[in-house]
This record gives C-alpha cells, sequence and structure tokens, in this order.
C-alpha cells in the first residue's frame, strides 16, 4: 500500500518500542464484545490504473460533452487553467486551518484578499473567511438578524432560491422564528405591496434575491428601505456572483448583510459543491457575524502579518454561546474564487459581466425567433424563464441529445399554474452563439 | 529525513533570522529565500488584466434594459494584474504555507494524512467536475452511482442502517445529526431539553446543541480520562434528548464503557450522538453502530483523506440506526434496478427533517473519499487503522520521561501530553509549539482538550514513517533540553518562518479585516 510506509521490519521495531507483541495488542483497551471480528463488506482494493478504469466508466455515464444551459444557482463558466495549477499547490491544498500563523501565512494573506474581494463586490464593510455554500449562508444570516434585533419574524421572498428556503425553514425548525414568505409579482420581482404589509416591527430581517432565482434583477433598493423602516435588516442574496460585475452592489442599494455563493469564480459544478458561500455586512455587526475572520497586524519586528482574530465569537472559545457552531468552512474554494478574481480584475470583471448579459440576450432573441417569449417582464442578468409549453419534455427531448435545456419552475412552484410552462435558463461566456441558436432551435422540434 | 549529513537534531539560539542557517532542525528546517510579497491590491497597473476573453457576438446595451441606478461600471480597488503577476503571487504565498505536502502535520483530531494524488486527479474528470447538480437523472447516472456506492460503504463501515451525504463539514454534520435526534424525540411528543456533553468535547458539540435549542449540559470524565456510567446515570433524565461522544476521545482514549452508557441513555429515552471525528482508529476494529451510538457523522477530510484546503472544504455525512432513517435530510440516493435516482420530494419521506445544504452536498469531496476508499479495500482500511495507532503509541514512548504524560490510560490514534514537565523552566506548551517549527514540524493541537492544562495533543495518523515520527521525538526532546539549559531561545520561537510571533491582541483590539486604500500596519 503506497500510502503506508511501514516495512514489516519498522512494523516490528516499533512494537517492541510500545512494548507490545502484536498489532492486534494495541487495541485491547477496547472490550472484545465491541470488536469486529469479521473483514468489513466493501470492495476490494484497486491498483491505480484499476481505479482510474473505474472512475472513468462512472464519469462517462455523467454526460457533460456540452455545457449546460442550467444555472437556478450554480452557473458554468470558463476557469483559467491557472486557478487549478495554483490550487494544487500542496501547501495550499494540504494546510489545515490557519492556527498556527507564522506558518500560515499564505492561506492568511490569501483568506484577507477574499475578504477584500468579497467587501469591494458586495459594497459591505466585512466579509468572513466563507460559509459551507450560499443557503447556509442565508441561513446564518438570518440567525444573525434574529441575534441583533432580538425578532423573531423573518420575511422571505418567495422568488428567493427555493433551496435556500427550504435549508432556512430547516435551519429556523428548532428555533421558532417565524418565516413569512411574500409572493412575487407579475414581473418576476418580490410583491412590494404585499412585503410592505408583512414588515412591522416585528420583523427581524427582510430576504431577497439579487438577482432572484427567476434571474430577475429584484427591487432590493425599495426592500432595503422597507427593512430599514421597521427597524429590520435587509438580506441580499446572490447566487451567480457575476452578476456583481454589471450590477449595483447590494451595500449601497440599502443592504444590511450580502450573502450567497462565489461558485462562478473559479469553482467548477461539480455537481453541486463544493463552493464557496460568502457573508458579508457592516462593522457595526462585526461580532455578531458567524464564521472566521482573517486579519491584520505585526509580528515582534513589527512587520505586517495576519492572523485568524475576532475568534471569541467562535465555537472552539465561546462553545453554546458562539454566533454559529461553524469550524471547517470552503477555504480551498474561496482561494480558487479569490485567483480567478485576482486574474479578471478590474477590467476583466466588468467585461465578463458585460459578456454574460450580452451572450444572454442572444438566447433572448434565439429564443423568440423560434417562438419562444419570456415568462416574466422584469430586468434580468444571465438567467431567464421561457414560455416554452411542456418543460418537462423539452428537457426530456434534449437530454437524449445530450443537452441539458434548463429546469422547469414547476418543479419548485407546483401551486403556480402559470408557472407550467416555464423553463429557466442560463447563457454565460462558455455558450457561444452557435450553440445558442442550435439549443433554440432544438427546443422547438 | 534520511540525515545523510549527520546534522544533530538541535536548533541553537541565534540560529534563525539574520544568520548564515548553518544548523538544521530536526526536522530537516533551514532557512531559504523568502519573498516578500504584498497584497493583490498593493501591486499591478492600471489596465492590466489576466484573462482570455471572447467578444460577445453581439452588441446589447444593459442600460436600456436595466435601470440605472442598479448599474454599476468598473469596482474601484479591484487588482489589474497579468496572468504572471497572478500566479507568482499566489506562488509566494504557497511558500509561506505550511502543508502535509511540506511536513509531518500532527495536529490531534484534525487527522492530517496524506491526500492522495489520483484522487485530485479523479476529481477533476470532466463528468464529475463539470456536472450540473440539476441535470436530468438519466444524465448524471455516473455521479448519483458513485454516491450511492459510498453512502452503502461508509453505512457498512461504522454499522448503521443509512446514512446522509448532504452536510459539509463535520460541525454541520453534527448539527444535521442533531436536528434528526431532535425530530425523532417531536415525533415522539416531546423534543426534550438538554444534551449530554462530556468535558473533552469539542467546541462543536456546544454549539451544535445551542444552534438546535438544546442546553449543553458538560459531564466531568473520571480521572482516568474515561467518561463514567455512573456520571451519566446522575445526569440522565426524560429531559435529555441526548449525549454527545466523541470515541475515541480527545485524549485518545477508547470509551471502553461505551456500552454501558448508551444503556443508560437508552433506558431514558435518549439518543448516543457519536463525533466521529476520531474514527480513524477504528477502521475495520469495531463499529460504532453495533456499540451503542444511535447517530455518527464522519469527517471525510479526516478519515477519508480528502484535502483540508487550509480550512475546508470538508464532508460530514451522518449515518444512522433504523429508527432514525425516516428522519434524514433528502436528498437521498436511491437505486432502482440499474438505476440511480434523488428522492427529493418530502412526500416520499414525510419525515424528513427537510434540506441542510443547497443541492447535495460537496461530492467532489465524495468523489475523492470514495477514491480512498476504493484504492484502500477492506484490508487497506483496517491496516489505516492499525498503523495509526501504532505511530501515536510510538511517539507516546518516545516523548515519555520528557513532557509530562496526563493520562496514564492506554491510548489509540492520538495522545495528548502536557508542559507540566517544564514549568520550572517558564517554558509554556506555546513556546514548545512555536520552537517545534523552527526545527521544521507543524505543532500538535494546543491547549485542547480543556481538561489537560497546557495540552500537547499528538496524532500523526497512518501516513508517517518511523524516520519522520524518530525526527520529530528527537526535536521533541531537543526542545525539553534547550528549555533547562536556555528557556529564552525557546520564548523566542519561532525565528525560522518569514514572520515571527503574530500580535494577536492588537489584532482583535482594532480590527482591521480588509485591505483599504493607503492601509498602513506596522
Amino acid at each position: 500500500m503506497r500510502y503506508h510506509p511501514h516495512t514489516p521490519d519498522d512494523v516490528r521495531q516499533m512494537l517492541d518500542a510500545v512494548g507490545a507483541k502484536n498489532l492486534e495488542e494495541l487495541f485491547r483497551s477496547i472490550p472484545e464484545k465491541l470488536r469486529l471480528r469479521r473483514d468489513l463488506q466493501v470492495p476490494p482494493a484497486l491498483d491505480e490504473i484499476a481505479l482510474f478504469a473505474e472512475f472513468r466508466r462512472m464519469a462517462s455515464r455523467n454526460q457533460v460533452e456540452h455545457p449546460p444551459f442550467i444555472g437556478a444557482g450554480a452557473y458554468p463558466h470558463h476557469v483559467p487553467p491557472a486557478v487549478d495549477q495554483l490550487l494544487l499547490r500542496g501547501e495550499f491544498f494540504t494546510a489545515y486551518t490557519p492556527y498556527q500563523p507564522e506558518i500560515s501565512q499564505g492561506t492568511l494573506q490569501a483568506l484577507f484578499e477574499w475578504q477584500t474581494m468579497v467587501c469591494l463586490l458586495t459594497g459591505l464593510d466585512v466579509a468572513n473567511a466563507s460559509m459551507y455554500d450560499g443557503a447556509t449562508a442565508t441561513s446564518e444570516a438570518v440567525l444573525m438578524a434574529t441575534r441583533i434585533t432580538g425578532r423573531r419574524r423573518i420575511a422571505v421572498s418567495s422568488a428567493l432560491h427555493p433551496e435556500y428556503r427550504k435549508v432556512l425553514a430547516t435551519y429556523l425548525a428548532s428555533t421558532g422564528d417565524e418565516v413569512v414568505t411574500v409572493p412575487y409579482d407579475r414581473d418576476g420581482r418580490t410583491d412590494l405591496a404585499a412585503l410592505e404589509k408583512v414588515v412591522d416591527q416585528r420583523t427581524a430581517a427582510v430576504v431577497i434575491g439579487y438577482p432572484n432565482f427567476f434571474g430577475v434583477i429584484d427591487a432590493l433598493p425599495e426592500a432595503a428601505r422597507l427593512a430599514k423602516k421597521a427597524g429590520a435588516l435587509a438580506i441580499s442574496v446572490t447566487s451567480e456572483a457575476v452578476a456583481f460585475g454589471l450590477l449595483q452592489s447590494p451595500g449601497s442599494l440599502g443592504a444590511d448583510v450580502a450573502v450567497g455563493t462565489m461558485q462562478s469564480f473559479g469553482n467548477p459544478l461539480g455537481f453541486g459543491g463544493p463552493a464557496p458561500g460568502f457573508f458579508a455586512g457592516r462593522d457595526a455587526n462585526v461580532r455578531q457575524m458567524p464564521g472566521r475572520l482573517a486579519g491584520a497586524t505585526v509580528d515582534k519586528q513589527g512587520r505586517r502579518g495576519f492572523v485568524l482574530t475576532l475568534s471569541t465569537r467562535e465555537q472552539h472559545i465561546r462553545r453554546e454561546r458562539a454566533t454559529s457552531n461553524i469550524c471547517t468552512n470552503s477555504g480551498l474554494t474561496a482561494l480558487a474564487a479569490t485567483i480567478h478574481l485576482a486574474l479578471l480584475g478590474k477590467r476583466g470583471l466588468s467585461e465578463l459581466a458585460r459578456l454574460n448579459f450580452a451572450r444572454a440576450r442572444l438566447l433572448r432573441d434565439a429564443m423568440a425567433r423560434a417562438g419562444f417569449g419570456l415568462r416574466f417582464a422584469g430586468p434580468t442578468f444571465n438567467e431567464m424563464a421561457f414560455q416554452v409549453g411542456d418543460a418537462e419534455a423539452v428537457i426530456a427531448r434534449l437530454a437524449r441529445r445530450g443537452i441539458a435545456a434548463g429546469v422547469p419552475l414547476s418543479r419548485w412552484y407546483p401551486d403556480d399554474p402559470s408557472m407550467k410552462g416555464a423553463l429557466l435558463c442560463t447563457a454565460t461566456e462558455v455558450h457561444d452563439p452557435e450553440l445558442i441558436e442550435l439549443f433554440a432551435q432544438a427546443v422547438r422540434s | 529525513m534520511a540525515n545523510p549529513s549527520g546534522w544533530k537534531p538541535s536548533v541553537e539560539r541565534g540560529s534563525g533570522a539574520g544568520t548564515s542557517g548553518g544548523e538544521v532542525g530536526a526536522g530537516g528546517s533551514t532557512r531559504g529565500l523568502a519573498l516578500e510579497e504584498p497584497l493583490l491590491f498593493e501591486q499591478g497597473s492600471k489596465g492590466r488584466s489576466g484573462v482570455s476573453l471572447p467578444a460577445a457576438g453581439t452588441s446589447h446595451d444593459p442600460a436600456k434594459e436595466i435601470p440605472g441606478e442598479l448599474l454599476r461600471g468598473e469596482i474601484e480597488g479591484m487588482p489589474q494584474l497579468s496572468e504572471l503577476e497572478v500566479v507568482r503571487h499566489f506562488t509566494r504565498l504557497s511558500a509561506w504555507n505550511w502543508g502535509i505536502d511540506t511536513g509531518f502535520y500532527p495536529l490531534g483530531s484534525c487527522t492530517m494524512k496524506y491526500n492522495p494524488k489520483s484522487s485530485e486527479a479523479l476529481a477533476r474528470l470532466p463528468g464529475f467536475a463539470s456536472a450540473h447538480p440539476l441535470l436530468p437523472a438519466e444524465m448524471c447516472q455516473g455521479a448519483l452511482e458513485l454516491m450511492w456506492h459510498l453512502e452503502r460503504a461508509l453505512s457498512e463501515i461504522a454499522g448503521f442502517a443509512a446514512t446522509t451525504l448532504s452536510p459539509a463539514a463535520g460541525a454541520h454534520g453534527e448539527l444535521t445529526g442533531l436536528m434528526v435526534i431532535r425530530a425523532y424525540h417531536v415525533s415522539r411528543g416531546n423534543p426534550r431539553k438538554k444534551v449530554l456533553i462530556p468535558d473533552t468535547a469539542h467546541g462543536t458539540n456546544p454549539a451544535s446543541s445551542a444552534l438546535n435549542g438544546y442546553e449543553a449540559v458538560p459531564l466531568a470524565s473520571g480521572s482516568d480520562g474515561r467518561l463514567h456510567p455512573d456520571a451519566v446515570k446522575a445526569a440522565m433524565s426524560e429531559d435529555v434528548a441526548a449525549i454527545m461522544i466523541t470515541n475515541p476521545n480527545t485524549l485518545g482514549i477508547f470509551e471502553s464503557h461505551i456500552a454501558e452508557i448508551a444503556a443508560i441513555v437508552h433506558a431514558k429515552g435518549g439518543l448516543v450522538y457519536g463525533d466521529g471525528a476520531n474514527f480513524n482508529a477504528l477502521l475495520g476494529i469495531a463499529r460504532p453502530g453495533e456499540n451503542g451510538f444511535d447517530v455518527m457523522q464522519y469527517n471525510l477530510h479526516k478519515t477519508f483523506a480528502t484535502p483540508h484546503g487550509g480550512g475546508g472544504p470538508g464532508s460530514g455525512p451522518v449515518g444512522v440506526k433504523e429508527a432514525l432513517v425516516p428522519f434524514l435530510p433528502l436528498p437521498v440516493v436511491v437505486r432502482e434496478g440499474e438505476r440511480f435516482r434523488l428522492v427529493t420530494d418530502p412526500r416520499e419521506r414525510p419525515q424528513t427533517i427537510g434540506k441542510v445544504r443547497e443541492f447535495w452536498g460537496n461530492v467532489g469531496m465524495m468523489v475523492r473519499a470514495w477514491a480512498f476508499m476504493r484504492e484502500l479495500g477492506p484490508e487497506g482500511l483496517k491496516r489505516t487503522a492499525e498503523l495509526a495507532v501504532l505511530n501515536a503509541n510510538y511517539v507516546r514512548a518516545g516523548l515519555r520521561g520528557a513532557y509530562d504524560l496526563p493520562y496514564e490510560t492506554e491510548t489509540l490514534h492520538e495522545v495528548v501530553f502536557d508542559d507540566k514537565a517544564q514549568k520550572d523552566t517558564g517554558v509554556t506548551t506555546m513556546d514548545i509549539a512555536k520552537r517545534l517549527i523552527d526545527h521544521g514540524f507543524h505543532p500538535p493541537t494546543i491547549y485542547f482538550p480543556l481538561v489537560v492544562h497546557g495540552a500537547l495533543m499528538i496524532e500523526p495518523t497512518e501516513s508517517e514513517s518511523k524516520e519522520t515520527l524518530d525526527a520529530f521525538v528527537a526535536g521533541m526532546r531537543a526542545i525539553a533540553e534547550e528549555a533547562k539549559r536556555d528557556a529564552e531561545a525557546v520564548k523566542a520561537a519561532p525565528t525560522r518562518p518569514v514572520r515571527s510571533r503574530l500580535d494577536e491582541t492588537r489584532a482583535a483590539r482594532k480590527p482591521v479585516l480588509r485591505w483599504t486604500p493607503g492601509m498602513k500596519i506596522g
């Protein structure tokens, strides 16, 4: 076994040193009746060549020849090879959480840079070192809002990603906090009149997607104003972070907290994970924030360096009174996002976002020519819902051609009959004009 | 680590920064050329970019569709760098880091074993890396098949009826496990109020309990480092939802009374939660599901060798006994003949706690863990536990006499020493840890578990060779000697990394958590 360096002679010498006759004796502290006295029933060992053959067999059963036209919380993007080559440096990917700062300056400085990028993109003061994903980041943001306001009611837009809402419901099952779901309007935005009716002095937070699950650029400024008036926190949720290259930052539009995932930068789809959840907020609330924070300081010689800080919020110090139980987060995927954002830079991010916007217009125009209009009239970024008649049938038909067409909104909104024909699709820089045209034609025929 | 030049395992005072570095640490450390590296935001030049993007193929003006107040241009402060500048930046930062690939990383309870390179290559096969989580089932049978196999194997290895793969890390697994426990109790009419947690537990245990609305009740362990049935009996009542036990515990000691403890808890209707952080010691040796545990989280980033990545991503699947299966979160992967399918509709699982993470979990970590398990097979898994325990006991034997061993009880995969023997010299656990860095080792976990004052918690894992362990023991012994002779030299450590001890108090008093233009530190 190549991962076990022990020769029989090593084992002998080491057993002698510890005073044991054999390996079995090392386990005598485990009562016999608790021992497993048979082989584990797992598949037999494979050599490396057989291992690759087996994994290639499974991988080939996933159809990924064409980039998917599915977004819905995970977006196909081109990741420059430099990202993965740097990520594969063992000093990054085989490191632990940076508890020993003197030999973890690489991770710590990169996290500080990630936190800065998240602040720049979201327009907020402070960001943490990452969360598990967008859905749990949203749940943690809501829990933070209940701590800060002492209130128990959360107004959540029904146009927020349904998976995020499901996770939030699970997190709140044991807290007794109450979720009030606010309907969407005809344009695919949160119904502001309905929101105004439910937001009051009992509301801890207003949670809204930006862009929302329908790809619509939702009414964040208005929602934030309503939240502010009631003394509640406005939480903006973004799962397609490339939008930050085109859209005004949540912070500048009044959001108190911005959460979501940065999967779009540097991270492959990977069947849904891992990817870096992000969490940004205002300075005033930093001591209520969940998760790790990298901060700048000096060493004994006065040189700048970085450490994990404000850890008295965290579970390993505060235990049951911690702001969250989070420990391991999504460090390496946050590094991937940081590297990709560094490569894009100021100009590249803006260009990438405008390119995504443009490709989505190509999709809209091609679908219009094929006879399919939009489900919602609200403004969009790189994702939109089309009226295609029988969405499930279209998906099944295109799947047979190896094309992932999109997702049917009726799956998440079964009670709204008008969602029946709605197919949610995305187009990004990886969908070239020819593929987009081919797709629209395939949806028609 | 073969020591061909015959260097002595000692680092002398002043042998660090500013000297020619003639001495070599026990782990082989010297000083190399280290480059200062500014922040991304402090370098580059206006207009530079490191990407190659296609033309849009159309011209659409966003201002015609999106209200002006919602649009923005380029973001001030974002870096402006060429590809090489970015590559050099992160390459230099990586050189300031310590990884398992660099050297020995004996962090107790963190199980820093080798992360196989083949697992990385396999996770990058396009079939896995480029699969969208919402692909129609017929387009992602391979990913579903892998998840199904992994679920079955994890359930078998720890002796559970079923396992959810959704949780994104160990603490997330704890949270999920406790949610399942709560749902079980609610289904029986009463969620109950308390969770019992031994004083050796990880901080995540009480934090996860609190997030579930449970009061965490600490239990004192006995003078042998074990939890005793009497302590559990005294605290147990029908208000107690569960007990959370790490086995082996964070002292490396097997909780040998576990069956009796479980019987006490079960008799009052409570459940037994296992924190699987230390499961590496038990692979093929014992199955928690047969030893009284009702629920346990696995840490794929510990036991099953997926990389820790400087703080994640992890993966924390949760196994449960039969009675708890209906409450597991969604999705569940099922096999129907030759076809695999995700159950996502709560109507198929009406008692489910719901979803705990978007999509299906950290699938990329699952691919790596399954590759590790397939390469090891049943014999390799058992051998892993045996060698991990052998290595820890070998280090324990090697350090005996030089450091105080607070518990004489037999240990498995890790061992906890403390700084009591160094007390008269003024040298503390923190100093010892920092001096180890000068020698070329990552320090052990320090000041944990809390029951040991000045704990040094050492977990070598099965990955390390006898020579590495010998060098580590030599380094630790050299520090113990140096503490008697020249305590100040130990307290000045580390001298060899790019930074000496950092001012953590200043970082917390005047938090600087992001770059701002003109930022000045130091």
